[in-house]
């Protein structure tokens, strides 16, 4: 079957159950395609292509044998490499761990194995998950396949990639303030951000533990939501996991798909809808276009307004690089990574160790939130910068409290532009943290958010996310709107929209 | 009194010292929790392991590792709080310490910062004379224990001359409570044995809730001590006061002691002579008895506390907290109370008890059927020297209360004379096994059979006719001697009564003395 590699997750599970095709047939069409492509996009940093065929064998065996195998078993998967795995290198982008094999699963990794998926290997990133291009990876930047010279979305960029290249039917990301959105927004594929503890943080390197949250990469919401369902769940390993409330995600893809979505309430968040944003008049255009198709499969149309959301980009750039200041301080030289010793020291002290491999070792994005960070937590300083962030975190929380009593599920476009030009933004930080204006406010709450396509913008003819929020722990609204939303898109588009994408990677072979 | 100059110009002769000013204590005392598991890991927190065996991704620090809070460490703060007379927080958190170390696998320290699990406390201590001095306590904290650094090749073990250093992670993450008093004043001349005081009523409270093994030669108990002085009213003279010095890791009540009256008469010195005191941490020289100068401590020390995210807050639930309440063990100082009663000590031998660290000794071994009176003997008597001699603490001496009470037994049934029991003691300290078996194998048996006695006896008055006219003319009491002949050739093991008996029998076959 020669187009496996453009079939879904959900597809590929039911051919893979009905032994119309292998495992290994499978894992074996996707690694072609990342040796054919993943020189031009760059998604991967390593590729496990020995122990992913062993996998593979493995759930075809177990299927041969006639064991009862989970919904993916054999499926293909790319895991952003900020997640620790076994025997597999894991650098986070970073210099600093260059080489680094853990010696242990990240929990969501572990149900991933759990599950029979088959990991393909690891995915590029902002070094840290710090940025929003993935032009901050250590090892290069990953390349947009609907256009190599523009960003993929950051920091997930290479999982973002690495579906809208077709290299992987799924992939694992963390969003800090945005970085699985965003990416799948400027790709035209599915991110999902679930609710704050809904997926356990356990062997993710940490950039802001407070806000980090993993979640699914994938190109429709059904797979999403299958991916959502192995990743989710308890764990005694992170204190801060749920004990309960992991609604059924699944069925309420399923539903949204088939029944729609009247009678719900949609509210459309006044200050993520335009104004002074910055946002490309393509995106809002397709934005409204979605809101009218909503409206016509039943939904209430409701506008709500969130005063606190215009300070949430200032209080995250205050709360995320002051934990990124203290979770970063490990990378020390002294255990594990990267040592570098200072330049004509003879006998050097730990502590010029430590300096000279954290001078060598970070980029300067990193060094730059590090210093944020420090600034802002230092005694004199803590009341004035972290102090406030953190009031505006509670003041977020409540206008979200207010909106969603107003309203089931919350709207606004994912990020405010599509894709931009490779290094158009590299030396404007300021600029490239825009990015996440949307985004943020949901991590600062804790809230789960879902990115999907709502098409192409006019001016240059690349994709345009919308983003739905929904109340802490009512992960599956966000599948039931945004399956309906999607099969009416669908239904205009006559198919996926990245079936609309230019043949760039074919043009290139 | 000092005797040579440059001694006296670094300390101040201790009574003229207090003659000036008034010292002021404030004792932070850590103490390693003796739970199973780290506070955030399963590691386990056996003593003594090889080096980075009992380690974790969680206390190594590993990217993407994530801390779980030992509820077993939560149950022991809270009693130990409860113990101390605290308030326990309905509702606090952890927080994280940041700076850099090697030994820290996360360059941070999870601790309690700003919200403790317990505060506003105090304990009752006993001083030698047995009046109670109350200290008042702050709070006291969760915190997790750091990893060891190892300095090699320099004489000293100290970093400065090392060729290079290596960590051991195995305490890293160790779970202990840091207990710190509000400053201690009004102890005038006795603020060293207050402290002292403190720190052993403390060790007895904790060994008492079974939450710590409170070894303080082996750090599972380590005092820190802040010491700063305030003139005396009626003296104007003196320049600069109250700035407070903090001695690190004082190993021993002893050394609380002494650290105490040394920073006294040193911070004295200093300030008479118009000098200022630096705020610093200094080190303590057990074998000197003198502290040195360390790191300068000011307020530029940023540690960047902030709320540790990676933890959920601790509520304890009141209904709880109530019942750890209820598993509290009898205050250590009634517990004495009642012992004292029970055993008919007077006041004096139940400080001297307690002061020699036996009363759980003597009460142990009393319940292993000595008598209260043998087993005091014992403690405070044979084994207290001996320990003494080994520089040991009386608790780490390897004999058993039960085998003392076996050993006592041997004594009272006739088998053993007491210089035999000495003997068979030696042979358990020794590690020769059981009372029993020593006496066994030593060969340690009294000998009582009249034949061999008998003997002895006839030699002894054939070498000493002198003392035997003196018996034959009816001066009894001289039979010691006699007796002390025939012990002695007997090497001890002789009967001593029946020997008497047998010199009566034949010297002075009349008397019946
Ligand atoms: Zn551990």
């Amino acid at each position: 079957m020669s187009d496996l590699t453009r079939r879904t997750a959900a597809e590929l599970s039911g051919l893979l159950a009905s032994g119309e095709v292998s495992a290994v047939e499978v894992a074996r069409a996707h690694l072609d395609r990342i040796a054919a492509v993943d020189g031009d996009v760059h998604a991967f940093l390593h590729t496990a292509t020995e122990s992913a065929l062993a996998d593979a064998a493995a759930v075809d065996a177990a299927r041969a044998a006639g064991e009862q195998l989970p919904t993916l078993a054999g499926v293909p998967i790319a895991v952003k490499d900020v997640m620790t795995t076994q025997g597999q290198p894991t650098t986070a982008g970073s210099k600093m761990l260059e080489g680094w094999v853990p010696p242990y699963d990240a929990t969501v990794v572990k149900n991933l194995r759990q599950a029979r998926l088959v990991l393909l290997g690891k995915t590029n990133m902002d070094e840290f998950a710090m940025g929003s291009s993935t032009e901050h990876s250590a090892y290069g930047p990953t390349r947009n396949p609907w256009d190599l010279n523009r960003i993929p979305g950051g920091s997930g960029g290479g999982s973002a990639a690495a579906l809208a290249a077709f290299e992987a039917p799924l992939a694992t990301g963390t969003d800090t303030g945005g970085s699985i959105r965003q990416p799948a927004s400027v790709t035209g594929t599915v991110g999902v951000k679930p609710t704050y503890g809904a997926v356990s943080r356990y062997g993710l390197i940490a950039m802001a533990s407070s806000l980090d949250q993993a979640g699914p990469c994938a190109r429709t919401v059904l797979d999403a939501a299958l991916l959502h369902e192995v990743m989710a769940g308890h764990d005694p390993l992170d204190s801060t996991s749920l004990k309960d409330g992991y609604p059924d995600v699944v069925a309420a893809a399923r539903e949204g798909a088939r029944n729609g979505i009247a009678g719900l309430k949609i509210g459309v968040i006044r200050e993520l809808h335009g104004g002074d944003g910055g946002y490309q008049a393509g995106v809002l255009a397709r934005f409204d276009e979605s809101l009218e198709l909503l409206t016509k499969a039943g939904a209430e149309i409701v506008e709500v307004s969130c005063p606190s959301f215009t300070s949430a980009l200032a209080a995250y750039y205050l709360i995320m690089p002051s934990e990124a200041s203290s979770n970063l301080a490990k990378f020390d030289a002294m255990r594990y990574g990267l040592r570098v010793g200072p330049q004509g020291v003879e006998a050097p002290s730990a502590e010029q160790v430590m300096a000279a491999t954290r001078a060598a070792g970070f980029g300067d994005e990193v060094k730059r939130r590090i210093i944020l960070g420090t600034y802002a937590l230092s005694s004199g300083y803590y009341d004035a910068y972290y102090g406030s962030a953190q009031k505006v975190r509670t003041l977020i929380q409540r206008d979200f409290a207010a909106a969603f009593a107003q309203a089931d599920v919350l709207v606004s476009p994912t990020s405010p532009t599509t894709a931009f030009q490779l290094g158009a933004k590299l030396d404007d930080p300021l600029s490239m943290y825009l990015q996440d204006v949307a985004t943020i406010p949901a991590n600062l709450a804790g809230v789960p958010g879902m990115s999907l396509p709502s098409g192409l913008a006019d001016e240059d003819g690349l994709p345009a996310g919308i983003q739905l929020l929904a109340p802490a722990q009512a992960d599956d609204r966000l599948y039931r709107v945004g399956a309906a939303l999607e099969s009416l898109l669908n239904d205009g588009w006559g198919g996926s929209i990245l079936d609309k994408a230019p043949k760039t990677l074919e043009a290139t072979k | 009194m000092t005797t040579s100059l440059s001694q006296f110009a670094e300390v101040l002769d201790y009574d003229e010292a207090l003659a000036k000013f008034d010292p002021v204590l404030g004792l932070e005392v850590h103490v390693e929790l003796n739970t199973n598991t780290k506070m955030f890991c399963g590691c386990s927190t056996v003593f003594g392991a090889e080096p980075n065996t009992q380690v974790c991704p969680v206390c190594l620090g590993l990217p993407g590792a994530l801390p779980v809070l030992n509820a077993t460490g939560l149950e022991s703060a809270i009693r130990i709080g409860l113990a101390l007379n605290c308030s326990i927080a309905q509702w606090c958190r952890f927080a994280r310490k940041n700076y850099f170390y090697p030994d820290m696998p996360k360059n941070f320290q999870t601790s309690q910062y700003d919200e403790p699990i317990a505060f506003d406390g105090y304990l009752d201590v006993e001083l030698e004379d047995g009046e109670t001095f109350r200290v008042q306590i702050e709070r006291a904290h969760m915190e997790e224990d750091t990893g060891k650094s190892l300095h090699i090749g320099g004489s000293t073990g100290r970093i400065q001359g090392a060729e290079y250093s290596l960590v051991d992670y195995n305490r890293a993450g160790i779970p202990l409570i840091e207990i710190v008093t509000k400053p201690i004043t009004g102890a005038g001349e006795r603020a060293p044995e207050v402290a002292r005081a403190y720190v052993a009523a403390l060790r007895e409270l904790l060994k008492a809730l079974k939450v710590s093994d409170v070894k303080m030669e082996q750090g599972s108990m380590r005092c820190d001590v802040n010491a700063s002085l305030r003139i005396r009213a009626q003296d104007q003279d003196a320049v600069k006061l109250g700035t407070r010095t903090e001695t690190k890791n004082v190993n021993s009540l002893r050394s609380v002691e002494r650290a105490v009256k040394y920073e006294i008469s040193r911070q004295a010195a200093v300030l008479v002579d118009g000098g200022t005191i630096t705020q610093e941490t200094r080190h303590w020289h057990e074998d000197t008895g003198i502290t040195t100068s360390g790191r300068p401590k000011s307020d530029a020390d940023d540690y960047r506390y902030f709320p540790e995210p990676d933890l959920v807050p601790i509520a304890p639930d009141t209904a709880w907290v109530e019942e750890l309440r209820g598993t509290l063990p009898e205050p250590p100082a009634l517990r004495r109370r009642r012992l004292q009663g029970e055993w008919g000590f007077s006041d004096k031998e139940m400080r001297d008890l307690y002061n020699a660290g036996a009363v759980e000794l003597v009460e142990s071994t009393v319940a292993a059927g000595a008598s209260p009176a043998a087993a005091r003997k014992w403690w405070t008597g044979e084994l207290a020297r001996l320990a003494n001699l080994a520089e040991k603490p009386l608790a780490e001496m390897p004999v058993t209360p039960a085998q003392i009470a076996q050993l006592q037994a041997l004594v009272d049934g006739g088998k053993l004379t007491d210089t035999l029991a000495r003997q068979a003691l030696e042979g358990v300290l020794a590690g020769e096994g059981d009372p029993e078996q020593v006496v066994e194998k030593r060969g340690l048996v009294v000998v009582s059979d009249d034949g061999a006695l008998g003997e002895a006896v006839d030699r002894a008055i054939e070498a000493n006719p002198g003392i035997a006219d003196k018996i034959r003319a009816g001066k009894v009491q001289a039979a010691g001697a006699l007796i002390g002949a025939v012990m002695k050739e007997m090497r001890g093991k002789a009967d001593a009564a029946r020997v008497r008996e047998l010199v009566i029998e034949r010297l002075a076959p009349d008397t019946d003395a």
